[in-house]
C-alpha cells in the first residue's frame, strides 16, 4: 500500500464536497438567495432615503452575510455523521485536524465566496460609492472565512443533536461578534472618509487566530461526538 | 496481529462485557456473535479506536493502537452499520473519494471499477447511489475493501441486506484477504461460510 499523503487526502475531501455541492445545487443557492433577499428587503422596508441607506449599508450587508453563511452550517458535518462518512474520515490516516480543515475550506468555497462575489451588486442598492464597495468586498473576503471557521466549531459541537440548526445559531452568533464589528467597521470607516486599514488588520488577525485554532477545536468536538 | 486484553465496555451504567481477551493472528478471521445489544458493535468501535474501552487495551503488532495512530489507521478498514456513501455521487466517485483518504493515486479509476466488478455492481457505476437498493449500496460499501487492500478488516454486520449470492461473494473476498495474511473481525448473525473456517467469540 502506498504511503498515505495528507495533501492528497485534503484535496480529495475538498473535491468530493464541491462535487456534491454541484450535484445538489439547491443548498448553495439557498444561502446566496437568502443573502440577496434579506439585503434587498431593507431598502424596500425603509424607503428610498439615500442618506439613511448609505449609513446602514455596512451593518445590514454584514449581518445578512453572517446569517446567510450560518444557514449551511447544520449540514457541514450533519450529513457526514448520518451516513457514516464522518467515522471513515476519523479513521483515515490523515489527521482529523486536516480533514476538518478540508471540510471548512469546501464550506467556504460553497457558501462564503459566492457572498463576496455578489456583494457589489447588492451594495449598489444602497448607493455606496465605488471605493467603499471595493472595501466591502475586501472585508467580506477576509471575514467570511472567519465565519466558516468559527461556525465549524459550533457545527461540530452540535453533531447528532436534535434541533441542531437553532443550537448552532445560538452557539455561533455570539462568536461572530468580533468579525462583525471589524468587518462592518472597516466599511463604515471608509464611508466616513477614514482609513479602513486598522479594522481590516484586526479582521485579518481574527482570521489568523481562527485558522490556527478552529480546526483543532472542530476536530476535538468531532472526536467527542463519535465516541 | 491484533491483540485485545481484558477489555471492558460500559454503556451508561450497564456493563456490556468485561475481561474480554483475544488475539487474531494474520490469516485468521474472528466472528463475533451475540444477541442484539450484547455489545458487538461497541467491541468493533473499540477495536478500531473510535471508542475507548473502560478498561483494557487493544494492540496492533504489540503496540497500543492509540500510540500507533496514523500508521495503525493506514492499515485499517472499518465497515460500519452505515454505508458511508454519498447519495449524490456515483459508486465510482464514492470509491475514489474513499481511496483518496488513503493516498491511493487518483488514477485508481480502473481499480475502482474492478472492485465494483468483484462485488457485482459494475453495471450501476453511472447511477447516483441514491438510486440503488439497500443491498446494492452495501455491495458498493464493501467494494471499498477490495479496492484499498488494508491489512485489518473490521466488518460490522457485513451481510445485512445482502442476498445469498452476494454473501457468497463476500465470503470469497474475505477468503482471499485471509490468504494474503490479512486479518478480519466481523460480526454477524448468520454464519459466514469461509474456506479457512472462523473462530467465533460469543458475547453474552
Amino acid at each position: 500500500m502506498s504511503a498515505p499523503s495528507s495533501g492528497a487526502a485534503f484535496l480529495g475531501i475538498v473535491r468530493r464536497d464541491l462535487r456534491i455541492a454541484m450535484r445538489r445545487r439547491s443548498e448553495p443557492l439557498f444561502t446566496l438567495g437568502f443573502f440577496v433577499v434579506v439585503t434587498s428587503l431593507f431598502p424596500l422596508g425603509l424607503g428610498p432615503e439615500p442618506e439613511l441607506l448609505r449609513r446602514i449599508a455596512p451593518g445590514v450587508l454584514w449581518v445578512a452575510a453572517l446569517l446567510a453563511s450560518m444557514l449551511a452550517l447544520g449540514r457541514l458535518f450533519g450529513a457526514d455523521y448520518e451516513d457514516g462518512t464522518l467515522e471513515q474520515l476519523a479513521l483515515a490516516p490523515a489527521p482529523l485536524v486536516l480533514t476538518a480543515g478540508a471540510k471548512i475550506v469546501a464550506h467556504w468555497l460553497v457558501s462564503g465566496l459566492p457572498l463576496v462575489l455578489v456583494s457589489p451588486l447588492l451594495a449598489l442598492q444602497y448607493g455606496l460609492p465605488g471605493d467603499v464597495i471595493a472595501h466591502l468586498m475586501l472585508s467580506l473576503l477576509i471575514g467570511t472565512p472567519v465565519l466558516s471557521l468559527i461556525g465549524a466549531i459550533a457545527a461540530a459541537l452540535t453533531i447528532g443533536v436534535r434541533g441542531a440548526g437553532v443550537l448552532v445559531a445560538l452557539l455561533a452568533l455570539p462568536l461572530y461578534v468580533p468579525a462583525l464589528v471589524f468587518g462592518a467597521g472597516a466599511v463604515d470607516a471608509r464611508l466616513a472618509g477614514l482609513s479602513a486599514a486598522p479594522n481590516l488588520a484586526l479582521l485579518g488577525a481574527c482570521l489568523a487566530l481562527a485558522v490556527l485554532f478552529a480546526p483543532l477545536a472542530t476536530a476535538a468536538a468531532i472526536r467527542i461526538a463519535l465516541e | 496481529m491484533l491483540d485485545a486484553t481484558d477489555l471492558e465496555c460500559l454503556r451508561g451504567t450497564r456493563r456490556l462485557f468485561a475481561g474480554l481477551s483475544f488475539q487474531v493472528a494474520p490469516g485468521e478471521c474472528l466472528q463475533v456473535q451475540g444477541s442484539n445489544g450484547s455489545g458487538k458493535t461497541s467491541l468493533l468501535r473499540i477495536l478500531c479506536g473510535l471508542a475507548r474501552p473502560e478498561h483494557g487495551a487493544v494492540r496492533w503488532n504489540g503496540e497500543p493502537i492509540d500510540a500507533l495512530g496514523e500508521s495503525f489507521r493506514a492499515e485499517l478498514a472499518f465497515c460500519g452499520h452505515a454505508n458511508a456513501l454519498k447519495e449524490d455521487l456515483t459508486p465510482v466517485e464514492n470509491l475514489l473519494a474513499a481511496a483518496s483518504l488513503y493516498g491511493l493515486p487518483a488514477a485508481a479509476n480502473a481499480g475502482a471499477r474492478a472492485a465494483l466488478d468483484a462485488l457485482g455492481v459494475l453495471q450501476l457505476e453511472a447511477l447516483p447511489v441514491r438510486a440503488l437498493s439497500q443491498g446494492q449500496k452495501r455491495r458498493v460499501a464493501l467494494a471499498r475493501l477490495a479496492l484499498c487492500r488494508h491489512r485489518l478488516w473490521l466488518l460490522d454486520e457485513p451481510l445485512a441486506a445482502l442476498d445469498a449470492h452476494a454473501a457468497e461473494t463476500l465470503a470469497r473476498l474475505v477468503d482471499a484477504h485471509l490468504a494474503q495474511n490479512g486479518i478480519c473481525v466481523l460480526t454477524s448473525h448468520q454464519p459466514v461460510a469461509l474456506r479457512a473456517g472462523t473462530r467465533s467469540l460469543e458475547l453474552s
